[in-house]
């Protein structure tokens, strides 16, 4: 399966899945609303340019935007985590390793801890930026705090979840490729 | 040229990112109700401020021209002060055919025009004020110069065709008739030429109950003033040892360091009552040096 392919079924899943699954269960409260959504981008290969990136950061973020009706919401939010994505991942991973093989971060790839942080960083930038642009106003700061930490905690949740129950099958990435 | 679009092209992600973070920005506030209406909120608030900024800035360009139609409307408004006009009694007027009737028809006794001043100085011990209107257009020597707030300024010593020349208050040589707003006790407002803020009256009887900060008014008694325009404040009262009157400080009311606009006020019967004034001292005075 290619690249490609692979990665435009990732798409619809992780939309279908946002819409039809996690916006339609009840909120488990008036803070958290789960999401996973990004986690597509997140998944992208590493050897997407980083224009490429954008573009598709911001048309995901679109797409979700006219299922919730929030025109330009998620998109801002996917926009900024695509552009600080190659960042992280720069920090995180050894400049010279060798075994910097697999096409697109995963624990294996990045080993458990450095890909934590990754999703954390981005995970918590993408609920930061999208309440703060949700309410326009931190308001009262406790609240937004409160929102934006049990919105990341239960994402990062169900992102493990999904590491755990769903492990992807990696290819190296090879020069004949 | 070249530089600027190196520069773009070796930053293009951030401009891409920052042109698409402006495009969901522009979705955002545009199809959202709630976001639409507090983001002009905010642009109002700060249009707002902005516009009250320039609005202060503005107000400054037309300032002349407002102050211009404040000092026309006040003059009209002069115009019509009850205590510019008098009730002539005709009560026992003796004429062999009519009723003799007593009439509520007020007659005009003093006439206002506005001016500009275009000359003014403060600090010699002969201040002259010049006016931007003449003979061309009414203006008489003694005639009553007041300020825009209705403050007596000056009167008119001289005048040329287009332009007239006031005698400031702040004039050595200048004499005014005051009273005291309180008492009605009358005296005389001069000038000592030393500070421009301050005038001295003269001529109050120490039996006349005086504290400072009372308002000293034009008197009735005045041929160039209408009664009762403010002339000062009381601000300092000194009891004359070798004379029974007071000698009072007065701090003027008109500000005589920016004046801009004024009234020339003309008495309308100053003739009659000039001309009356002296025929009675030359009959007076006749009447003495004729033999008895």
């Amino acid at each position: 399966m290619s690249d490609l392919l692979r990665n435009i079924i990732r798409f619809a899943v992780f939309i279908l899945v946002q819409v039809y699954i996690l916006n339609k269960m009840p909120h488990l409260h008036r803070f958290i609303t789960p999401y996973i959504y990004f986690l597509f981008i997140l998944w992208l290969p590493f050897s997407i340019s980083r224009f490429g990136l954008l573009v598709i950061g911001f048309v995901t973020g679109l797409t979700l935007d006219y299922f919730t009706m929030t025109p330009g919401l998620h998109a801002a939010a996917c926009t900024l985590i695509a552009y600080v994505r190659p960042f992280v991942i720069n920090v995180l991973t050894p400049k010279d390793s060798a075994e910097f093989n697999y096409r697109e971060p995963s624990p294996k790839a990045m080993q458990w801890t450095p890909y934590s942080v990754y999703v954390f960083v981005l995970t918590l930038l993408h609920h930061g930026y999208m309440v703060f642009l949700e309410w326009l106003d931190v308001g009262n700061f406790l609240d937004f705090i409160i929102k934006v930490i049990a919105t990341t905690g239960i994402s990062l949740l169900l992102i493990f979840m999904v590491e755990l129950l769903f492990p992807r099958q990696l290819k190296f990435r090879t020069n004949t490729a | 040229m070249r530089n600027v679009l190196l520069f773009i092209r070796r930053y293009r992600t951030f401009f891409a990112f920052l042109i698409l973070q402006g495009v969901a920005l522009w979705f955002l506030f545009n199809y959202n109700r709630f976001h639409r209406a507090k983001f002009l909120g905010v642009a109002n608030e700060v249009t707002g401020i902005i516009n009250s900024q320039y609005n202060k800035v503005e107000d400054y360009f037309t300032l002349r021209e407002e102050n211009k139609r404040v000092n026309r409307l006040n003059d009209s408004l002069l115009n019509l002060l009850p205590s510019h006009y008098g009730r002539r009694d005709t009560s026992v007027l003796a004429v062999q055919d009519s009723v003799p009737y007593d009439t509520l028809d007020h007659y005009r006794r003093y006439f206002s025009r506005p001016a500009t001043v275009v000359y003014n100085t403060v600090n010699s011990q002969k201040n002259y004020i010049q006016l931007n209107r003449g003979a061309n257009q009414g203006i008489k020597d003694n005639m009553a110069v007041l300020g825009s707030d209705g403050s007596a300024v000056g009167v008119v010593v001289n005048v040329s065709p287009n332009f007239s020349q006031a005698m400031s208050l702040l004039h050595v040589q200048h004499k005014v008739n005051a009273s005291l707003k309180k008492s009605g006790n009358f005296g005389t407002v001069e000038w000592d030429g030393k500070d421009p803020r301050y005038l001295t009256l003269r001529g109050i009887p120490q039996s006349a109950a005086v504290d400072k900060g009372d308002t000293v008014l034009t008197s009735t008694y005045s041929f160039n003033f209408p009664p009762g325009h403010m002339v000062g404040f009381i601000d300092e009262v000194i009891k004359d040892k070798s004379t029974n009157f007071y000698v009072l400080k007065i701090r003027t009311a008109a500000n005589f360091f920016n004046l801009q606009q004024v009234h020339i006020i003309e008495n309308v019967e100053r003739d009659e009552q000039w001309k009356l004034m002296q025929e009675t001292k030359n009959k007076i005075e006749q009447g003495k040096k004729a033999p008895k």
